[in-house]
């Protein structure tokens, strides 16, 4: 369950709040896309979840914790309850594959044996059975997609985050990775997504919900987003059921918050 | 075990820094060493002489026999510094003298027992009551002649303390050196691992389970530093042992510990040593890399 009570986060230096008053029920087992244009606050979201940022004001509670009284020496198990799925990856590049995944379950500190035979549960749930004792340097971007996945829910968390994972894939290899995090769903993980993808959001009918400058724009059960390029850059337009927004001022906070590494 | 869990393949990446690092360790070690050796040893000779008589009182022709000069050993004695008296009778001095002089003849003949006078040897509970106990010596009576070693016993103290005191000064300024140096070292190794540390703690690993292959590479610079050091002083001490024994072998806790290498109680002492400056080694290491690693991984 994840639980976003009226939370506004102002980040220091910044005119305009990342987010601003909005309240979020996730429950348990839900697929939940985060859309909007870059700098609405999606990333912001999910940093609150993990605990890499705390809230301004309002609470954020994620199962039984509240993320802004959990002791610094404790967070690390709220993060254990989460698994992680970066654009970026964010694999250990002196690591093999098998090492990488590795590391989300030895950190709970289970034996050895008990290791290795999650670590090749996963690999076979992301169908990368024989890539174990390969280094990342080895492997596709869309192969890699799927180790950093494979790393996330190797220690079976409850929640899985993912900041646009399919941002750096092509469509055919992002439609796979979309494949597997159906499936890691279909198993009772509960999935946050950010992302820009249309196609996915309009496909697979899950909740969406629509965020623009920090704030909850719409929130539906069976949302559609479209993402229109711009023809003189490559700012985002939302179209939403229809409705064409201008988006000067998205592309001016954007690239705000692009600069604080938000989005 | 993987790069970051391995301290091992750490030291083998880097090796300069480790390098550095190390040898910082066996240079504090060294001397820490040296100056505990030296403190040992000062105090074993001080302990030595502590334990001679410190005063001697030379009585007049009068008296003869140890009844006369119990009143001064009750006055003595009821002070409470007093750990041991001995009177020595004109007979027991005429042995002693002969004794000393038996090689020597000439020095022997017209002795006799009546031209040597009786004393009493008197040994403190600690040197610093000698001087109040002077005046109640002096006060007595039959007493012509008091042989006071006081001041090569003070001279003893002071020595001894000085080479304790500078020892520590700079065994700890060392210490500490060693301790920034070992955070600069295990600091920048954190830092050119500064993304995977994020990645670490972000997948949920504890702040422990991040520092501890840093704890640990600091704990073996301090363990490797320290056995180098003790190698290295215990091969002098080996090397020395006979130019040792000759000057210190008076002492006689140092001369039977310095006889024979093969001894159990060289075996013992050294083992001790051995398992002292280690355990503090890796101890000191492991104390530099957690405050290191404390500044940089946090939640």
């Amino acid at each position: 369950m994840i639980r976003f009570n009226n939370v506004t986060k102002h980040f220091v230096g910044v005119k305009h709040p990342a987010l601003e008053d909005i309240t979020i029920d996730i429950g348990d087992g839900e697929f939940v896309f985060l859309i909007g244009p870059s700098g609405a606050g999606k990333s912001t979201v999910l940093r609150l979840i993990l605990r890499d940022l705390l809230p301004t004001s309002g609470t954020v509670i994620v199962n039984e914790w509240e993320t802004g009284k959990i002791p610094s020496g404790k967070i690390h198990l709220l993060r254990r309850s989460i698994g992680m799925v970066f654009q970026d990856f964010k694999l250990l590049s002196d690591r093999t594959i098998g090492e990488n995944i590795a590391v989300g379950v030895e950190i709970l500190g289970k034996p050895r044996l008990e290791i290795e035979k999650r670590v090749n549960e996963v690999l076979d749930l992301v169908d990368l059975p024989d890539k174990a004792n390969y280094f990342p340097l080895q492997l596709s971007a869309g192969e890699l997609q799927r180790v950093s996945i494979a790393r996330a829910i190797a220690a079976g968390p409850a929640i899985l985050l993912a900041d646009e994972p399919t941002g750096n894939l092509d469509p055919e290899t992002g439609w796979g990775i979309m494949q597997i995090l159906k499936e890691i769903n279909a198993m009772g993980t509960t999935i946050v997504m950010a992302t820009h993808n249309d196609s996915f959001v309009n496909q697979m009918k899950k909740r969406t919900i629509t965020m623009k400058d920090g704030k909850i724009h719409r929130d539906e059960e069976k949302g559609r987003y479209h993402l229109v390029k711009h023809e003189h850059n490559a700012h985002e337009h939302v179209k939403h059921d229809g409705e064409k927004e201008t988006t000067e001022k998205n592309v001016k906070d954007g690239k705000k918050e692009d600069q604080h590494g938000r989005d | 075990m993987a790069a970051i869990n391995s301290p091992w393949t750490h030291i083998r990446r880097t090796p300069y820094q480790s390098t550095a690092a190390i040898l910082t360790m066996f240079l504090t070690f060294l001397l820490a060493g040296i100056v505990g050796l030296s403190s040992l040893a000062s105090h074993l000779i001080l302990t030595y002489f502590e334990q001679k008589p410190q005063l001697t009182v030379f009585f007049t022709e009068k008296v003869k026999s140890k009844s006369e000069a119990d009143a001064l050993i009750k006055k003595l004695q009821d002070t409470g510094k007093v750990a041991s008296l001995k009177f020595v009778s004109k007979d027991e001095a005429l042995v002693i003298y002969q004794q000393q002089n038996k090689k020597d003849p000439l020095l022997l003949e017209m002795v006799t027992a009546d031209v040597l006078p009786a004393s009493l040897e008197v040994t403190a509970v600690d040197p610093s009551y000698l001087k109040e106990l002077e005046p109640v010596i002096q006060s007595s009576e039959g007493v012509e002649e008091v042989v006071f070693q006081r001041d090569v016993v003070e001279a003893l103290i002071n020595w001894t303390n000085a080479i304790r005191y500078i020892g520590i000064i700079f065994a700890g300024l060392l210490a500490f050196d060693s301790i920034l140096i070992l955070m600069t070292v295990i600091g920048m190794k954190i830092a050119l691992k500064k993304d995977e540390l994020e990645i670490m703690r972000l997948i949920g690993a504890s702040p422990w389970y991040i520092k501890r292959p840093f704890v640990v590479e600091g704990a073996l610079y301090g363990f490797i530093g320290s056995l180098t050091a003790w190698f290295v002083i215990t091969g002098v001490v080996l090397w020395t042992r006979k130019g040792l024994l000759s000057f210190l072998g008076v002492i006689p806790s140092i001369a039977s510990l310095l006889s024979s290498p093969t001894e159990q109680q060289f075996l013992v002492f050294t083992g001790l040593f051995f398992a002292c400056m280690v355990c503090s080694g890796a101890l000191l290491g492991a104390i530099g890399s957690m405050i290191a690693s404390g500044r940089y991984v946090r939640s």
